[in-house]
């Protein structure tokens, strides 16, 4: 059946370098080609989706020139002005403020989880994040508005009143401060829309702290440290930079977000410091208001503004991910 | 052979008789935890009640938590010194901070059952909005067509994302072709575009510039959008945890590469697989912004993914929530509760089945295994 | 399967039957099939059979058989692993459920069922114990008879077990790793030619 093969010729003295020949199957290189295939379909994609944004929102930008960064109306329909002047810095304000929240509640999460949670509590933990990750954002964004809001605007309230000279908690005097000035504000959509990002944040700096290097940490262990110092010490510097891409990655999604953020704000043109003050806007809820009673320059418009925002989000989030992929060792799985 | 044994069992009853048990949580911690709050307690309701001028529940609890801090790191520094009250304060503020994450889904879970239940019938699973006035008892009419509608836009778009995810994360992993770098950043970038982009971009390629109409299946292009990264990303992941020594061990039998991915790592990988693919279908079934712009919406039921303006609960509840009547926000709320029973549902299944090992043999394999007289 | 390892480069020639093996003059796939492969660590496929690991070959390279001769392929081959009286009444157990010999006997077994003309073995015992790896030494000499070993060890009284004839292979620092000498076993133990060989079957060094 099986014949002995002949192997006995060593050859000691050759020492030229191979490259050995890799001869493939017609079905290798089938299946080669279909995966590489449906590879390129995401290149594709992203492509199309730049270049569609562009194509259709290229007769507003003629119409606006450089009005569309200076501007901060939005009348394209009525033949007026319209410019992304407002609706960015609120996008932004409203990100920075989920940001704020979100990293320090994050980065606590993330240690609970890898360093101060029992092992049982571990997984719960991390299964609830991930459930938090899938909820779906209407639902933050009707809860938001129904149960958190009115109880949210006392805080806003109790900023105004005490911290009022700080031009992110000023308020307007002549409406007084009875609470009617405080929701729909950036402060209360950047409240809900930190609750979303915390999974995305928390998920990454997770991954990241449980590859600090268990050597160093038992070795400062051994040498007496505390679970703060461990953490100091060794998971915190390991994991920087864990929390800056998980920070960014959150930044990108918080610029992103519509259907929470429209529900919660009432739409303003007119950029102002103040956070706590009605009224707000991004890029997302201005396409998502808007939409609907739109006409040509209006939706050509909208792309504009939506291409811009794409273009915003590429950037944040390339830069994330080349942060967090650089401190992610490429340790592969053995068996 | 007997001395020796009765010694062993000596031993281990020696070590029976004194276990050592490692707490983490020494009593005297507990002690210090239980006086600081009283003491904190005590201290913010003289502060609350007569210097800061705090208003709400909120603020009471915020004076609470900080003179809470402050109390429990003096008692500790006292006691321990100053490197463990520094870990004391640590161990505070990442407790609080990790409750921070937990309680709003709890609060959201609650308040969503809270507002949904009145007008969750089985008529909501089976009626249209067609009878429906916006006068309307809450308990009139139901979602039907838009769960139909979202069923099949996730539907389509899983038949499109899926296969071209899981090829697309194979790839990554399996063929590692020389785009492998340069593509993982774009789908990292894909994974990143704002939804509303998404539908923004079906918008305007599939309906403004092929001209179709707002249907169903332009819904679902969008959600593909959003669903192709995601299921690519976590199926790169899940392939990733395949030891390599299996596709070694696959190629050194003579395998072909095709065959080394298609009978040994997509199998060993399976239950990760379905675990990723059920994980991204809950998030992308929760999706309102790119439905807006491409199916329309509708109050009647539409079969036909493939023409006419279709439905779809998110975009269902997006749009009554907004109506000023108290029967129609009530009619959102139910739909908000059932889309997130949806999820829920989801989210559980997908763990059950990524808790199971690659050697599971579930009652399929079993059928199988036995009609080819393996078993 | 060298070339799967980035940065790894080879040199000199493998040839079976006067045919080198990596100019690419027979389809990779069929070398792989002719060379059977057991790794260091044990690793049936994880969502297969015990059954169904040792006829992984033969779905793998695409070899098509009746049910009755796969049934006889899978005894004889756990036969000659010396496997099938410990497993026979688990073959629809997962692989992994084995112990961590067996494991390794039913990798054993899963390379002959393509019926390779040599067996690679790369240090098959160095993750197990004692009584596993007299298990599978007592394998390697029963099927040698049918199949040329070729195997991989640190262990210097299991090379003078097993083996007929030996080579030594040493890499040094910054050099590439070569075989320093060749020839029957019993001349590479009893009478080195080169002095590096003589330290280290006296076990000067390693």
């Amino acid at each position: 059946m099986t014949s002995v093969a002949d192997v006995s010729e060593v050859n000691l003295v050759d020492e030229t370098r191979v490259s050995p020949v890799v001869r493939r199957s017609k079905v290798d290189r089938a299946y080669r080609a279909v995966a590489t295939l449906s590879g390129s379909i995401v290149f594709v994609v992203m492509a199309l989706i730049g270049g569609f944004l562009l194509y259709r929102g290229i007769d507003a930008l003629r119409i606006s020139g450089w009005g569309f960064i200076t501007e901060s109306q939005w009348a394209p329909d009525m033949g007026g002005a319209f410019g992304i002047a407002a609706v960015l810095p609120y996008t932004i304000s409203i990100a920075l403020v989920a940001l704020f929240l979100a990293v320090p509640i994050s980065v606590a999460t993330a240690l609970f989880i890898t360093e101060y949670a029992p092992r049982r509590l571990r997984r719960f933990l991390t299964a609830t994040i991930d459930l938090l990750a899938a909820v779906p954002s209407l639902i933050y964004g009707l809860w938001g508005l129904f149960y958190l809001q009115p109880r949210l605007i006392t805080l806003s309230k109790w900023l105004a009143d005490n911290l009022g000279f700080i031009p992110f908690f000023e308020v307007n005097e002549d409406f007084g401060t009875s609470l009617g000035v405080f929701p729909s504000s950036t402060f209360v959509a950047g409240v809900i829309v930190s609750l979303m990002v915390i999974p995305i944040c928390t998920s990454v700096m997770r991954e990241v702290f449980g590859q600090a290097p268990p050597g160093e940490r038992e070795g400062a262990m051994a040498l007496g440290g505390t679970r703060w110092g461990v953490v100091r010490d060794v998971v915190l510097p390991f994991g920087r930079g864990g929390i800056i891409g998980g920070s960014m990655l959150g930044l990108g999604r918080a610029l992103g977000e519509t259907i929470a953020v429209t529900l919660i704000i009432s739409p303003s043109f007119d950029a102002k410091w103040s956070i706590v003050e009605q009224g707000s806007n991004s890029i997302a809820a201005l396409i998502a208001l808007k939409f609907s009673e739109s006409t040509e320059t209006g939706i050509s418009a909208l792309m504009a503004a939506g291409l811009a925002l794409f273009v915003i989000t590429l950037i944040v989030n390339t830069a994330a991910s080349s942060v967090v992929n650089r401190s992610r060792s490429g340790s592969a799985t053995e068996i | 052979m007997a001395l020796t044994l009765r010694r062993r069992r000596n031993v281990t009853e020696a070590v029976a008789d004194e276990k050592i048990r490692i707490r983490s949580v020494e009593s005297i911690d507990v002690t210090v935890m239980i006086g600081s709050a009283i003491a904190s307690f005590a201290l913010s309701q003289l502060l609350y009640e007569t210097f800061l001028p705090l208003s709400g529940a909120l603020g009471y609890v915020v004076v609470w938590y900080v003179l809470f801090l402050a109390v429990s790191w003096i008692a500790v520094r006292e006691l321990r010194g100053n490197v463990r009250a520094k870990d004391h304060l640590a161990r505070v503020v990442v407790w609080s901070g990790a409750s921070m994450a937990i309680v709003p889904l709890i609060l959201i879970v609650l308040y969503v059952v809270g507002k949904g239940y009145h007008a969750l019938r089985p008529q909501f699973f089976a009626e249209d909005q067609r009878y429906v006035g916006a006068l309307s008892d809450a308990t009139e009419g139901g979602g039907a067509h838009a769960i139909i509608g979202t069923i099949q836009q996730v539907g389509i778009a899983s038949l499109i994302a899926v296969p071209l995810g899981i090829t697309t994360a194979v790839y990554l992993n399996e063929v590692k072709g020389r785009l492998a770098k340069p593509l993982r950043t774009v789908v990292d970038a894909m994974s990143a575009v704002p939804s509303i982009v998404a539908g923004l971009f079906i918008y305007a390629a599939w309906i403004l510039a092929l001209g179709n109409q707002q249907t169903g299946l332009a819904g679902s292009l969008a959600l593909s959008v959003l669903f192709l990264p995601t299921v690519t990303r976590t199926a790169e992941v899940v392939l990733r945890l395949v030891p390599g020594g299996l596709r070694e061990a696959s190629l050194a039998l003579g395998g072909t590469e095709w065959r080394t991915t298609s009978r040994v790592v997509l199998p060993t990988s399976r239950s990760g697989l379905v675990t990723a693919v059920i994980l991204g279908v809950a998030r992308v079934i929760g999706e309102t912004a790119p439905l807006i712009l491409t199916v329309g919406g509708a109050f009647i039921m539409n079969w036909n993914p493939l023409s006419g303006k279709q439905d779809s609960l998110p975009f269902f509840v997006f749009r009554l929530i907004r109506f000023p009547q108290e029967s129609q926000i009530a009619r959102a709320w139910t739909g908000a509760l059932v889309l997130m029973i949806l999820v829920l549902v989801l989210f559980v299944v997908a763990r059950a089945i990524g808790g199971r090992g690659p050697d599971h043999i579930g009652r399929f394999k079993k059928w199988r295994l036995q009609r080819k007289g393996l078993a | 399967m060298h070339e799967l390892v980035p940065g790894a480069t080879l040199g000199g020639e493998i040839l079976i039957n006067g045919v080198d093996i990596y100019r690419g003059a027979i389809p990779v796939t069929d070398v792989r099939r002719r060379i059977g492969m057991v790794f260091q660590k044990p690793n049936p496929f994880p969502a297969m059979t015990v059954a169904e690991n040792v006829v992984s070959g033969l779905k793998l390279s695409g070899m098509k058989v009746t049910k009755s001769e796969r049934d006889d392929l899978i005894e004889s081959c756990l036969s000659k692993a010396g496997l099938w009286n410990e497993v026979k009444n688990r073959l629809g157990d997962p692989g992994r459920a084995l112990s961590g010999g067996q494991q390794q006997r039913l990798c054993i077994a899963r390379s002959l069922a393509v019926s390779p003309q040599v067996l690679l073995m790369d240090e098959p015992c160095s993750a197990l114990d004692p009584t596993s790896t007299r298990r599978i030494e007592q394998t390697i000499s029963e099927i040698s008879e049918s199949v040329t070993i070729v195997i991989v060890t640190h262990n210097m009284q299991q090379a003078q077990r097993v083996s007929d004839r030996c080579a030594f292979f040493l890499a040094a620092e910054n050099e590439p790793g070569r075989i320093i000498e060749e020839g029957p076993t019993k001349d590479i133990f009893t009478n080195p030619r080169d002095s590096r060989t003589e330290d280290y079957v006296n076990g000067r060094f390693g």
